[in-house]
C-alpha cells in the first residue's frame, strides 16, 4: 500500500482546469520531484495534497495510517512573514500546534522536540533569534525544522530553494538528501531539473501531458533528454 | 496637583474610569499585534463605525442599556468582514471601506432625523470621540465591561498558541488539521467585544488607535511574539493610565488625550528602535 495515491485528479480554480489526469503515488522513503512550466498547476497540486483546495475531480487515497494532517508543508515565504517579529523557537514549536485533539498549551516534550529538531538541522544556535533579521537560507531552515515538528513521515516543500544563492542551494538541497535517507518521505515542487534530477528517485512532470516516471524512465524519455540538453 | 488628585479619586466614577479605562487598554492591545501582522488593521475602524450606527438606532429606539444592541450587531459585522476578507468579489479592505461609511453615514441620519435631544452635535461628538463619556458610565455598564474584559483575557491566554500560530501562517495551520476557520471567527468575536468596550473610552472614531498603535509601538523594539504582545499591553495601560489622568487633570477630552499619548510613545518607540538597530 502507497502512502499517497492519486488517481485521475483534476485541479483548477472554480470550475476552470489547471490540471488533469493526474496519476501517481508515493511510497515509503521516495523522494519525489515535481517540475514543470509556470502555470501547469504545480502548487495548485501541492494545496491540494495538503487538503487547503478541493479537487474538482478524481481522488486522492492516503495509505499506510497516513492522514492529510500528517504532512509537513514548508510553504513559499509569503509577505506577512518577511516582517513579522518572532524568535525561532516560537516558529518551529507553532508546527506542533495542530488539531482539536492537542491540549492548548506544549508540554515538556513538545519543548524536547523542538531543541531536537533544531540540532538536527544544525540551528541551535539561532534559537533565540528574529526571525525577520536571518539570512534566506536560515529562514527556510526555520521553516523546515517546523515541518518536521508536525510530521516524521512525509514533507511537502514548495519550491524550497527559490531565491537562495548558491551555497546556501547546495546546502538546502544535502539537508533535504539527509532527511531522505534517515526516511522521511520528500514531494518537492522544483523549478531546478539538474537537482531534480539528481536528488530524486520519482519525477512527475506537469504539463501539457502529465508524466510521472521514476528517475531513469525520465532521463531516457524525449521529455526528460529535451530539457537535460537544453 | 495630587490633593486635586486625590479630591478626584473620591468619586466613584473616576475610580470607575480608571478601572475601566486599564482594563480596556489592556485588551485591545492584546489583539492588536495579531490584527496587524493579519493585515487587518482598519477593520477596527470599519468597525467602529458600525458600531456608531448600531448606537444611534439603539438610541433612537430608547435602549436603556445600549450594549445589547451594539454588541450583537458589532460581532455580525467582524465575522462578514473577516469572513470576505478571503474570497469574494468585493475585496477585504473595499468591503471595510463600504461597511464603516455606510454605517456611519446612517447612523448619523437616524440621530438626525430621530432624536430626541437637544443637544444633538454633543450627542455625535461624544460617541464618535468618546469625549468625557467615560466619567458617565452607569454602575451596570462598569460591571458588564470587567466582565467582558476579564473574557477576553481569559481566551487570549488560553488561546495564544494558535493565535500564534494563524497568525503567522494560515495554510500551515489549515494542512496540519488547525480549525482555521474556528480560530478566525474566535478572533473577529473578540475583536468585536473590544471595539463595543473600547467605545466607551475613546469614542468609535479613534478605537483603531488604541488597537494598533501599542503593537507598531512594540514592534519597533521587540522581535519575539511573546515580548512584542507583553510590550504592547504594557504600554498601552501605562499610556491610558497617564492619558487619563493628563485628562482629569487638565480637564482635556479622555479619548483624545490617551490616543496623543499613544502617539507620542510611538515616536519614542520608533527614536529607540533606530539606537538598537545601529548598536547591532
Amino acid at each position: 500500500m502507497s502512502l499517497i495515491k492519486v488517481k485521475d485528479l483534476s485541479l483548477g480554480y472554480d470550475s476552470k482546469v489547471v490540471a488533469k489526469d493526474l496519476n501517481f503515488e508515493v511510497n515509503m522513503g521516495d523522494y519525489l520531484c515535481i517540475v514543470g512550466e509556470n502555470g501547469s498547476g504545480k502548487s495548485t497540486l501541492m494545496k491540494t495534497l495538503l487538503g487547503l483546495r478541493k479537487p474538482l475531480g478524481g481522488s486522492i487515497e492516503f495509505g499506510d495510517g497516513l492522514k492529510s494532517t500528517d504532512i509537513g508543508y514548508l510553504p513559499q515565504q509569503s509577505i506577512v512573514q518577511k516582517d513579522f517579529p518572532a524568535s525561532v523557537y516560537e516558529i518551529v514549536i507553532s508546527g506542533l500546534c495542530k488539531g482539536f485533539s492537542k491540549s492548548l498549551f506544549y508540554s515538556k516534550r513538545d519543548k524536547e522536540t523542538v531543541l531536537s529538531t533544531l540540532e538536527r538541522l544544525g540551528i541551535s544556535s539561532l534559537k533565540h533569534r528574529c526571525y525577520r533579521e536571518l539570512s534566506g537560507g536560515q529562514q527556510q531552515r526555520v521553516l523546515l525544522a517546523r515541518a518536521l515538528c508536525a510530521t516524521e513521515k512525509i514533507i511537502l516543500l514548495d519550491e524550497p530553494v527559490a531565491g537562495l544563492d548558491p551555497v546556501a542551494t547546495k546546502e538546502m538541497y544535502d539537508t533535504i538528501q539527509d532527511l531522505n535517507k534517515d526516511g522521511v518521505t520528500v514531494i518537492m515542487i522544483s523549478h531546478d531539473i539538474a537537482a531534480a534530477v539528481k536528488y530524486a528517485t520519482n519525477i512527475l512532470h506537469m504539463g501539457d501531458d502529465n508524466v510521472f516516471s521514476t528517475k531513469e524512465e525520465y532521463l531516457n524519455s524525449e521529455l526528460g533528454r529535451n530539457f537535460s540538453e537544453s | 496637583m495630587m490633593d486635586k488628585l486625590s479630591l478626584y479619586m473620591q468619586y466613584p466614577m473616576v475610580r470607575y474610569a480608571f478601572i475601566v479605562g486599564i482594563l480596556i487598554a489592556l485588551c485591545s492591545s492584546l489583539l492588536g499585534v495579531t490584527l496587524v501582522l493579519k493585515r487587518f488593521s482598519f477593520i477596527g475602524d470599519g468597525l467602529s463605525h458600525v458600531a456608531f450606527g448600531a448606537m444611534a438606532i439603539a438610541a433612537v429606539l430608547n435602549f436603556t442599556n445600549e450594549t445589547l444592541i451594539v454588541l450583537p450587531v458589532t460581532i455580525v459585522s467582524a465575522i462578514l468582514l473577516l469572513r470576505t476578507g478571503a474570497n469574494t468579489k468585493v475585496k477585504g479592505d473595499a468591503a471595510i471601506a463600504m461597511i464603516s461609511v455606510g454605517a456611519l453615514a446612517f447612523g448619523y441620519l437616524l440621530m438626525n432625523i430621530f432624536s430626541t435631544s437637544s443637544n444633538l452635535t454633543g450627542d455625535v461628538c461624544s460617541t464618535l470621540f468618546g469625549s468625557l463619556s467615560i466619567l458617565t458610565l452607569t454602575k451596570s455598564e462598569v460591571t458588564l465591561c470587567i466582565v467582558l474584559s476579564i473574557v477576553v483575557l481569559i481566551i487570549f491566554i488560553l488561546f495564544y498558541n494558535k493565535i500564534f500560530s494563524v497568525t503567522f501562517d494560515e495554510d500551515f495551520a489549515k494542512a496540519t488539521g488547525s480549525p482555521v476557520e474556528g480560530y478566525n471567527l474566535l478572533i473577529a468575536v473578540v475583536i468585536a467585544v473590544i471595539i463595543v468596550l473600547a467605545m466607551n473610552l475613546v469614542g468609535s472614531l479613534l478605537i483603531s488607535a488604541l488597537v494598533i498603535f501599542p503593537a507598531l509601538s512594540a514592534m519597533r523594539l521587540f522581535k519575539s511574539f511573546k515580548s512584542v504582545t507583553i510590550f504592547s499591553a504594557v504600554l498601552s495601560v501605562v499610556c491610558a493610565f497617564s492619558g487619563l489622568l493628563i485628562s482629569v487633570l487638565a480637564g482635556t477630552p479622555t479619548g483624545s488625550t490617551i490616543v496623543a499619548v499613544d502617539v507620542l510613545a510611538f515616536f519614542v518607540c520608533c527614536i529607540g528602535g533606530l539606537f538598537k538597530g545601529a548598536k547591532g
